[in-house]
């Protein structure tokens, strides 16, 4: 997965075709861009659809498409984009999430803050089609000129005559017309939007304040047995003897069996797992269990050792990701001031508030899996894998998901549940404890960076940046290329700089790692908009005022060619710090002890732009009272639910800047809970406001780019409260005091 | 094993388990009631918030035995027991994400307006920094106990009206 990965390419649009209807049901098929993978990544396609709209002859309305709702509101949007296109009432719409089957293969998954910004044109296409074909319909039936009639709430209508033909009544006969050119069918005037662009109510508050909403974890099967697994501390180790006797012997539990580890495309650690009545009784299976482990090769690996290889890779030339001008000639040059400066960022755990979890029912001729999954395909694949089935004859069933953040993208739970299911011939639900969830995920990675930069008055005139970090690319596939999912965001800066150089070294280390939300961005946006914020700081200057001089004329900064990545449009870039600026009162006057900070970064398509307001008290206790938050994300399809998506990605980043570390001491991670690995409560809660900036251009990204601005809004403002630059994460009250 | 008797929403209700066995386990792999959630299994989270007579405990560390005779309150038996003013407030705010943490916040909201029926931002702080939120929803929930609180005064003393549930 590439981090700012959306959008369709061109060639896609071939696929776009239609489907004959069947019975009394209008169905129109359609192609949901896929996440865009890295080359040759991309599974065949055995169809060409992977989403359809029908409408039944009650006029019920249904879409079925593989995207999973981990809290980003994605049904919600989903269906107010097709209600508007189609002329419904939003409530008519029923999203039915796609099985994971090869006759209808669905979308690669649910990330890269893509749902909305790829499912906006796709589905328009696909409703203003429909339509066309309902209006058509009444059209023939009243013998009239299709033009003069109109459709609106779930009905044709041709005023001079009274005309009125509900769509219940029309979808018979509109089933048996050609489906229109998806491409070149017409669609509505954004002016006559009706839903799009103002707020509806979620479509999944209600269930979710009752109890009602069925998560992975919530998934009950007759018959089901429930498993905790027993994993090696240390990464990559196996159990090498292990005696189940005194777990057996407990009330409740069933079985003890031991499963292997599936390091291709899945890295599941395989272990020792306990299957029983209930939850508890496998809990206290597991630790009724006596194990000696063979702690495998990674044993000896340390945060200390780690920060030593970042450290000493970042000091010397690495590999040359982009070049422009010539950085060395620029920096060795005699006169303007040179300003140096290195910057450290740890794993972090992902934490979603519902654990890993799955259930599988592997039978000898299919297998169903009920999975809280962000990657059904990916699940599907491996469940096959393991069980020994063809991969049409597995089903996944995506269930609701308490926070994935990326992590949901894994397939190890439900390789697990797979193996156990396999091995005792009875549905079981594997549930991972907070402890196994902290000490057995794919962390963000662990990053260094030393930057040099030569400030001649005003003016940057070099920029080197040495970026080393624990890839994820590598992890999962040999070939991978080291930088692909690491120097995002720090390839083309939004700032005029002449001489520019970036390297990236990757450093050895058996710790997971995965995509955690906003991916490479949650370091590269720190990095990058710290630095910027240091040399406004020796060129005397506002932060904000120098990131607006530097920015210079409107212009697009990018790799012109990458269809997949747009390029950033400086002039939009400058306009959100301007708004930023104005709505969180920049320049004016605090009460004492405060300071602002600023910073602003681009990523998934989206600009974001935050000032953090913060208090350092003396002993180093620092209080951020409030965000100000602008976003520019092309056209806001929900703006309620953009304001929330960047709310929560304020705060899953201000847990990360002040609190979030996971450090390794021989081999394993040394936290275990939320005791140890603490997250933004209540009581630290800033005030957070969220302006969007108007926009009538396609919808771009929401779910992440709110996390990369938010760490150097905060740090920048301490700087200007106290002199003291924050150059590690998380903040410690030891580099405040 | 014990045979142990208590009161879930209202219903008498009678298990088989370990005395041990956390309330929490019993609830949803027992009883089937899965709404109250697991977060943390160490009173860390606040996910698993059930009322016991009436007061919010962490069910995760709540051994079933000392559950005896008493009366649980779930999410699902909540909008019955005078939860209702609650709930809407959380949907007209729109304060779900994904969802997984709210019945705990919700049990733990009621608890607070309970004791506390016109609270303070001090008294949401000190009333719900158990209650862990990944979304980071923390800013409408506060919204929500206040518009909720001011809804519970409306039904209470109708002449009052109705306050708005704005940040105060």
């Amino acid at each position: 997965m590439r981090s700012s990965s959306v959008g369709s390419k061109p060639s896609r649009r071939s696929f776009l075709k239609t489907t004959a209807a069947s019975g009394a049901a209008l169905v129109v098929g359609f192609y949901l861009p896929e996440m865009a993978f890295a080359e040759g990544q991309e599974a065949p396609r055995v169809n060409p659809f992977n989403a359809w709209v029908r409408i039944d002859s009650d006029g019920k309305v249904t879409l079925t498409a593989a995207k999973s709702e981990m809290g980003q509101g994605v049904l919600t949007s989903l269906a107010m984009i097709l209600a508007d296109e189609l002329e419904v009432d939003w409530k008519m719409v029923h999203i039915q999430q796609a099985e994971t089957k090869p006759e209808i293969y669905p979308d690669l998954g649910t990330g890269g803050s893509g749902s909305v910004a790829g499912s906006y044109l796709p589905l328009r296409q696909a409703g203003a089609a429909a339509r066309e074909m309902l209006v058509l319909t009444a059209a023939k039936t009243w013998r009239v000129d299709p033009v003069t009639c109109r459709a609106t709430d779930g009905a044709v209508f041709h005023n001079p005559r009274g005309h009125r033909l509900a769509y219940a009544e029309l979808v018979e006969k509109a089933s048996k017309l050609p489906v229109p050119d998806l491409e070149t069918v017409k669609l509505k005037n954004p002016d006559n939007f009706r839903y799009i662009g103002k707020s509806i109510p979620r479509v999944d508050s209600p269930s979710k304040v009752d109890g009602t909403a069925q998560f992975g974890l919530d998934v009950r099967v007759p018959g089901m047995l429930y498993a905790v697994v027993a994993r090696c501390p240390v990464f990559e180790g196996k159990a090498k003897h292990f005696d189940a006797t005194k777990a057996k012997a407990l009330p409740g539990v069933r079985a003890v069996v031991e499963i292997p580890a599936v390091v291709d495309g899945s890295h599941s650690a395989g272990g020792i797992a306990v299957v029983a009545d209930n939850t508890w009784a496998a809990i206290r299976g597991r630790q009724a269990l006596e194990i000696e482990w063979d702690n495998g090769p990674h044993a000896g690996e340390s945060s200390e050792s780690l920060s030593a290889q970042l450290q000493s890779l970042t000091a010397k030339p690495a590999k040359l990701v982009r070049e422009t001008g010539n950085v060395e000639a620029a920096l060795s040059h005699e006169g303007p001031a040179k300003i140096e400066a290195a910057y450290e960022l740890p794993f972090l755990a992902h934490a979603t508030m519902e654990p890993m979890n799955c259930t599988a029912d592997v039978r000898a001729d299919h297998a169903e899996v009920w999975a809280p999954t962000q990657g059904p395909v990916w699940i599907r694949d491996l469940v096959a894998q393991v069980s020994g089935l063809p991969k049409e004859s597995v089903a996944v069933h995506t269930t609701l998901m308490g926070g994935a953040f990326g992590r949901r993208y894994q397939t190890d739970f439900a390789v697990e549940a797979a193996q156990m299911s396999k091995a005792l011939g009875k549905p079981v639900h594997v549930v991972w404890t907070r402890e196994d969830d902290m000490q057995h995920d794919f962390y963000r990675p662990a990053f260094h960076h030393r930057l040099a930069a030569v400030l001649d008055g005003q003016k940057v005139t070099a920029w080197r940046h040495r970026m080393s970090s624990t890839p994820i690319a590598p992890y999962w596939r040999p070939n991978g290329k080291p930088e692909e999912s690491e120097v995002g965001g720090a390839v083309y800066l939004p700032y005029l700089v002449p001489n520019f150089r970036l390297e990236y070294a990757p450093a050895a280390s058996g710790v997971p790692r995965a995509w955690w939300r906003s991916v490479e961005n949650s370091s590269n946006g720190f990095v990058v908009e710290s630095f910027v914020d240091e040399l406004a700081a020796a060129a005397k200057t506002d932060p904000l005022e120098f990131r607006l001089r530097l920015i210079g004329a409107p212009r697009k900064v990018g790799d012109l060619k990458d269809e997949d990545n747009p390029p950033l449009d400086t002039a939009r870039f400058k306009a959100l710090l301007e708004l930023v600026a104005g709505k969180s009162g920049w320049g004016k006057p605090l009460s004492p002890g405060r300071a602002r900070g600023i910073a602003a970064f681009y990523s998934f398509n989206t600009y974001a732009a935050q000032v953090a307001e913060v208090s350092v008290a003396s002993g180093g206790k620092l209080r951020v009272h409030r965000v100000t938050c602008a976003v520019d994300c092309g056209r806001a399809v929900d703006p309620d639910g953009v304001k929330a998506q960047m709310e929560s990605a304020i705060v899953y980043a201000l847990s990360a800047a002040l609190m979030g570390e996971i450090t390794i001491a021989n081999g394993s991670v040394q936290q275990s809970n939320f005791n140890d690995y603490q997250v933004l409560r209540m009581n630290d809660m800033p005030e957070i406001e969220v302006f969007i900036m108007p926009s009538t251009v396609a919808p771009t990204g929401i779910g992440e780019p709110g996390v990369p601005p938010l760490a150097p809004a905060v740090t920048n403002a301490i700087f200007a409260a106290t002199g003291k630059r924050i150059r590690r994460l998380p903040i410690r009250a030891e580099d405040l005091a | 094993m014990a045979s142990i008797s208590f009161q879930v929403n209202g219903q008498p209700r009678t298990v088989d388990a370990e005395p041990e066995m956390p309330l929490l386990w019993v609830l949803r792999d027992v009883l089937q009631l899965t709404g109250t959630k697991f977060g943390c299994g160490m009173a860390l989270c606040g996910a698993c918030t059930v009322h016991i007579n009436g007061d919010a405990v962490r069910s995760c560390v709540t051994q079933i035995s000392t559950v005896a005779g008493k009366s649980v309150t779930t999410i699902e038996g909540l909008s019955a027991s005078g939860g209702d003013a609650v709930q809407q407030a959380w949907i007209a705010e729109q304060v779900p994400q994904c969802g997984y943490c709210q019945s705990g916040q919700i049990m733990a909201a009621v608890a607070l307006l309970a004791r506390t029926p016109k609270p303070t931002d001090s008294d949401i702080d000190r009333g719900m920094s158990g209650n862990i939120c990944r979304c980071g929803t923390y800013q409408r929930i506060r919204r929500a106990i206040h518009r909720a609180a001011g809804q519970l005064e409306a039904d209470t003393n109708p002449v009052a009206g109705v306050s708005t549930g704005g940040k105060q």
